[in-house]
């Protein structure tokens, strides 16, 4: 009963927080805030595609950024055909669901251990890197979008409000459409989590082999969880293409999808709200380290500490060894630990009255 | 007379060159209790492997209810209705031992049976009071009685238990061979032990195993004579 109370408070709170968030933010901050938190919420709901199939489900994907790209891709090669973006939306979602799909059914049926699901899917999303990298030519086109390889797609089309065409999103729409799917994602997968099948993928996570022995097909359900995941993935995509109108290769690159899962490992598997803490984090601090700003000029220790991998190194290191599991499990730990032994005290305070 | 239960026709498993299961004939009545015993290597815990799915024979045939399970998947198996105990607690540690109970007993109920279900059976394992904390921090003999508890909740036909008795005090042996009775009025048990007492206490039939084929098949009191067994098998114990 205490257990289900304070889920529910949890519950609670991040809904409030998160609405205070959405509508403060637009009204305190200048535009270009507005722009860098958008972001912060996109990569938040990639951060949390991760979060379900590796913290829940147990399957250490090294390669969400496939799905992530797949998604940004197919929304900016159908924005460019169709010109409506309700297809090219749902195209964002259904493309890397049903690659994740693919991808899942002949590792998964294929009985791939979890090592070789890391090597296969970060092998993936570098091929697909190499592949999408070396389309710069003409000739490389789907209908009238061109793949543009290194230079990548720039001027996409953004969003516009279903069925209607001459109503496109703005900067400060993205924010509310970013953030609210944020928590849509958030109570959706808290939702899923609770179901039947959450609590499935969790017990095959835990012992695949019992969960087998009882009557689950661990495939299966692994399966189903990989493609949600790459759904997610992709509509975060879809909506990163949006924020800056433009997408490259890099998306699928190594450092892309080495991030995704340090979001994780940081803010702590296993739970839904450690990721997006870690994500927000990680990416805030990539920006105060001037991850973007061109360097020079600086003195030599600036130099070394602008160095955002090399910081960023650094910090993953430290979580590994010193937080192993995670920002947010460990400080609910400790939470627990504060509030059980001043339980203990206040029984203890009238036996020593008692006592005296 | 009525078709086995369980029957298995020339089943052998070679591990490259070992062969750890050699043509075993073996045939279990509808309701029985079977007792497996024989010394380490014996083959007895690949014969169990075998039977649940988990590993694919070599040769020969397993056939549960006349169909031919020999190469299906173990969670098919599960569901055509053989649960199996492991010999170390097989059970879902990072959960509590409610949630592991439900996570069974879901497969087969819902909504408000589930629920009813699920407290009956803590209340049968004897756990209903540990029911919040997590398997992973219980005793030995605790997780044992939440792999049974497990297996339990999928109502299966044929319960195969892997030296159920294991790592128990004298205390908890004893409520497990009156469980073992008690799941034996309504179902059939094969039951791999070393413990001999513990074997008098439950069952007539004992199929004894040797080097991965099956040496002798006997009432538990021509086994307990049988100087064969003493030999391989008993004498080492008593030795020991």
């Amino acid at each position: 009963m205490n257990g289900r109370m304070l889920n529910l408070c949890g519950l609670a709170l991040v809904g409030v927080v998160g609405l205070a968030f959405m509508i403060l933010v637009p009204r305190l901050f200048e535009l270009d805030v507005v722009l860098e938190l958008t972001v912060y919420m996109i990569m938040a709901i990639l951060a949390l595609s991760l979060a379900l199939i590796w913290g829940y489900g147990g399957i250490l994907c090294f390669g969400q950024s496939a799905f992530f790209g797949l998604g940004a891709y197919a929304y900016a090669i159908a924005m460019f055909n169709i010109g409506e973006s309700t297809i090219p939306l749902l195209l964002a979602i259904i493309l890397p669901a049903a690659f994740a799909a693919l991808l899942g059914y002949f590792m998964f049926y294929g009985r791939i251990s979890d090592v070789y699901l890391g090597v296969i899917t970060l092998t993936v999303t570098l091929i697909l890197f190499n592949s999408i990298n070396s389309t710069a030519g003409p000739e490389f086109h789907i209908g009238t979008a061109r793949l543009g390889g290194f230079n990548g797609i720039p001027g996409i089309p953004p969003l516009n409000l279903p069925g209607n065409k001459g109503t496109p999103i703005d900067l400060e729409g993205m924010f509310y459409l970013a953030t609210a799917s944020l928590l849509v994602t958030y109570f959706g997968l808290r939702l899923l989590l609770a179901s039947r099948f959450g609590r499935i993928i969790v017990g095959i996570r835990e012992n695949e082999r019992r969960a087998e022995l009882l009557g689950y097909d661990p495939r299966a359900y692994k399966l189903a969880t990989f493609t949600i995941g790459g759904a997610l993935a992709g509509f975060a995509g879809c909506l990163f293409a949006n924020w800056g109108n433009f997408v490259s290769p890099t998306i699928f690159g190594l450092s892309q999808s080495a991030q995704i899962i340090i979001w994780v490992i940081v803010g702590g598997r296993g739970t839904l709200i450690g990721p997006i803490v870690g994500c927000i984090g990680i990416q805030w601090l990539n920006t105060a380290l001037g991850a973007n700003q061109p360097s020079g000029g600086s003195d030599w220790w600036v130099k070394i500490f602008a160095n955002a991998p090399l910081i960023l190194g650094i910090i993953l290191i430290a979580f590994v060894l010193l937080v192993p599991k995670g920002l947010v499990p460990t400080l609910g730990d400790l939470g627990l630990w504060l509030l059980q032994s001043r339980g203990k005290r206040s029984r203890l305070e009238p036996k020593q009255a008692e006592e005296s | 007379m009525a078709a086995p239960l369980l029957e298995t026709r020339d089943l052998s498993m070679h591990f490259g060159g070992v062969r750890a299961v050699r043509h075993v004939n073996f045939t279990l009545a509808e309701g029985e209790l079977r007792c497996l015993i024989g010394p380490n290597g014996a083959g007895k815990s690949t014969f169990f492997k075998m039977l649940t799915g988990q590993l694919q024979p070599t040769h020969g045939h397993v056939l549960f209810r006349g169909k031919d399970i020999s190469f299906a998947h173990a969670h098919e198996i599960a569901r055509l209705g053989i649960g199996i105990k492991t010999q170390v607690p097989n059970v879902f540690d990072g959960l509590t031992v409610r949630e592991n109970i439900w996570l069974s007993a879901s497969r087969i109920h819902s909504g408000e049976a589930l629920k009813r279900v699920v407290d009956e059976m803590l209340e049968r394992i004897g756990l209903g009071p540990l029911a919040e904390r997590l398997v992973g921090q219980l005793a030995h003999g605790q997780r044992q009685w939440v792999e049974l508890g497990l297996v339990l909740s999928t109502d299966p036909e044929l319960i195969l238990l892997d030296e159920p008795a294991a790592g128990m005090t004298h205390e908890e042996v004893l409520k497990t061979a009156e469980l073992v009775r008690e799941i034996n009025r309504t179902k059939a048990l094969i039951v791999v032990e070393h413990d001999m007492q513990f074997i008098r206490m439950i069952a007539r039939q004992v199929t004894v195993f040797n080097q991965g084929s099956v040496l002798v098949e006997d009432s538990v009191e021509s086994i307990m004579r049988n100087p064969q067994v003493r030999d391989i098998y008993l004498g080492k114990q008593a030795a020991a």
